[in-house]
């Protein structure tokens, strides 16, 4: 295996241009999104005080949880010594400080005061996991940062290691902390259970690693680098285990709470009479977003094919968002209980499955967050050296065999 | 090599510019620090004392099915209810509610008032990330809106779904109550009355409809009204089971 040698892309065509260009429209429009919904107040959105968190945060949150799934592959050349994972390790961390950085936008533009950033950064309830998340947000940010360094820098490359484990145990806690946001919500059916925390943790790795394959077959096709069946096939082999891993939590939450009597509301809600949220749960996040992802990755015929692998990549992201849609949304759609046994009634819709449309300007802003990370992506490429000329077998593969 | 003329020059523009930079600063910082003086000058809510645990006790077997002057009060008193005109219903601020239960059993129906339990461990306290939304010594859970963000993780928390987002610019305020754009807000069980020893105007509104089915008071004080009340008979909380010790209790659910 030769050593890899990074260079930054080309980047002077029409199609980069036009690529940034597109990215830069979509920012613009979350940026007018955000002026349109901040300027009069949250009523133009489809949000109110039965659904407090809509479209942006389905959004916001995928990216968060995505971030941290980035650094799958970073991780696992640090952290695990596996060698052929080593020329996309910066690429890795790049994605990830990326998509955090969509994600983050997309949920600081949705705050009804985001003009007091300031505040929520210097005044803490330490008590609120959402607090603990501001400070896992920042850390990632300044730890991923370092372990880039250590690993673009060569006189610094001797602290990789150690850099790249400190990175690997802060992204854990990152999503534990992502997860627990719901699982602490005690009054709320469809939240408060403790598997919130590892199921999002797994949910990260198999999302971040979707957005990461795309990436690396888009930019290595449209740059016409050389990119090996080794590093792919490794790709998305692991992708496949992580999308199965997410599939495996999914029927752990639902089997359990299928069990107790006091969750049966809520799971009739999800799994059978939700309209929006059940054909979201079995066709978008189950059948589209596991089911065929998994055949397509499996099946002799079609998961050596990238064009398919970038199909299934899609879906598990659509799958991913349709889960993220269903978590948020539809937990918060079915109504408190507050009276056990009771018919509930009243002017604030008590009792009620709450009613949502999301409206563009929700969507747009939330689309401006993957925008944002892509944008910083494409522009980093070109100006640093974080793709490695070559993925080639003989480049990347130790045990290649010519 | 000794120093020059043009260095020791340029030591005294430096010696000057840094000087020049720190007058500036200090101007632009002095209004900020007064100000946050006055901010922090004795607000009312110094005068709340923890001897105290403000509670109330609503007898749903009281409370008329049809009467809402409870609610009408709390607008009056508060200022909400009108002007949110660009916000759907779903959006409108409601600080308390009547609900009406029916049991699916019996077919018992009964109406009752429900608004912020202020509950002494209240998860909206416990998951505000800058500590807006807060408790007072004497127990009464309110939302300071100078900090709060609007992330809404309150509203996600209340078992009770006892606090509205302002989802649109506000105008003619009480001063007692001020609320504004993109904040969060609920019942403050009239702490601006409480600190001069009167009755939230909901109590207040439900014993001059001569139903008294809400009496208010000190918890702790052993011979409260509330207290005696509660010790003969009994008050439930709702949603028990969470274990919030709410300070606000209902007889006849």
């Amino acid at each position: 295996m030769k050593k890899p040698v990074f260079k930054q892309i080309d980047g002077n065509t029409t199609n980069y241009w036009m690529l940034l260009a597109l990215l830069g429209g979509f920012v613009l429009a979350a940026i007018g999104s955000h002026f349109y919904m901040e300027h009069g107040g949250h009523y133009v959105t489809g949000m109110s005080n039965q659904i407090v968190w809509g479209l942006p945060h389905v959004f916001a949150v995928f990216l968060i949880v995505a971030a941290s799934g980035a650094l799958n592959v970073a991780s696992i050349s640090s952290v695990f010594g596996k060698t052929a994972y080593k020329p996309l390790a910066p690429l890795s961390t790049l994605l990830a400080l990326a998509l955090l950085a969509g994600g983050l936008m997309v949920l600081v533009l949705d705050l009804g005061r985001p003009d007091r950033l300031i505040v929520a950064m210097t005044q803490y309830n330490f008590k609120s996991i959402f607090a603990w998340n501001m400070i896992l947000y920042n850390g990632f940010f300044a730890i991923v940062a370092v372990y880039m360094w250590t690993m673009m820098q060569r006189s610094m490359n001797k602290y990789s290691k150690i850099a790249g484990f400190s990175a690997f145990i802060w992204r854990l806690m990152l999503t534990t902390g992502t997860g627990s946001i719901f699982g602490f919500l005690v009054a709320r059916q469809a939240y408060d259970a403790a598997i919130m925390a590892p199921m999002f943790v797994v949910m990260s790795f198999s999302f971040g690693l979707a957005i990461f394959m795309l990436v690396v077959i888009a930019s290595y096709k449209w740059t016409e680098r050389p990119l090996g069946d080794a590093t792919f096939n490794r790709l998305k082999n692991l992708l496949g285990v992580f999308v199965a891993g997410v599939l495996y939590f999914v029927i752990a939450q639902h089997l359990t709470n299928l069990y107790a009597t006091e969750h049966h509301g809520v799971e009739a809600f999800i799994l059978r009479d939700g309209g929006i949220y059940t054909n979201m749960f079995w066709y978008g996040q189950i059948i589209l977003g596991s089911l065929i992802p998994l055949a397509i990755i499996y099946h002799p015929a079609t998961g050596s094919s990238r064009s398919a692998i970038s199909v299934a990549s899609i879906l598990i992201i659509l799958g991913g968002l349709a889960q993220m849609y269903v978590i948020i949304i539809g937990g918060q759609a079915y109504p408190l209980e507050l009276f056990p046994g009771k018919e509930v009634s009243s002017s604030f819709f008590d009792g009620m499955v709450n009613a949502y449309k999301p409206t563009l300007a929700e969507g747009l802003l939330g689309l401006g967050g993957f925008a944002v990370a892509l944008l910083m992506v494409a522009f980093a490429v070109k100006v640093l050296r974080f793709l490695p000329e070559s993925l080639a077998d003989e480049a990347v593969d130790p045990h290649h065999i010519k | 090599m000794s120093p020059t003329k043009s260095d020791h020059k340029t030591d005294q523009y430096r010696r000057k510019f840094l000087a020049q930079s720190a007058a500036v600063a200090g101007l632009s910082i002095a209004p900020g620090i007064v100000l946050n003086q006055v901010a922090h000058a004795k607000a009312d809510s110094d005068k709340a004392s923890d001897t105290n645990r403000w509670g109330m006790l609503i007898d749903t077997n009281k409370c008329s099915k049809g009467c809402t002057d409870c609610v009408t009060a709390c607008q009056d008193e508060n200022g909400w209810g009108t002007g949110e005109t660009h916000s759907s219903k779903e959006q409108q601020a409601q600080w308390i509610r009547k609900v009406t239960i029916t049991d699916k059993q019996t077919g018992h129906v009964q109406s009752l008032p429900l608004m912020c339990q202020h509950c002494e461990t209240a998860p909206c306290v416990d998951v505000c990330p800058t500590g807006a939304s807060m408790q007072r010594k004497d127990g009464i859970v309110q939302v300071d809106k100078h900090i709060c963000i609007g992330c809404r993780y309150c509203m996600m928390a209340c078992p009770y779904k006892a606090r509205s987002f302002i989802h649109e610019k506000l105008e003619l305020q009480k001063a007692t109550a001020p609320r504004g754009i993109g904040t969060v807000e609920s019942c403050n069980m009239c702490a601006h009355r409480v600190d001069k020893d009167q009755n939230p105007a909901c109590v207040e509104a439900c014993s001059k409809a001569e139903h008294g089915a809400m009496i208010f008071g000190d918890l702790k004080d052993a011979n409260s009204a509330i207290s005696i009340e509660l010790k003969k008979h009994g008050g439930e909380q709702i949603r028990a089971d969470l274990g919030l010790n709410t300070g606000v209790r209902y007889q006849g659910l």
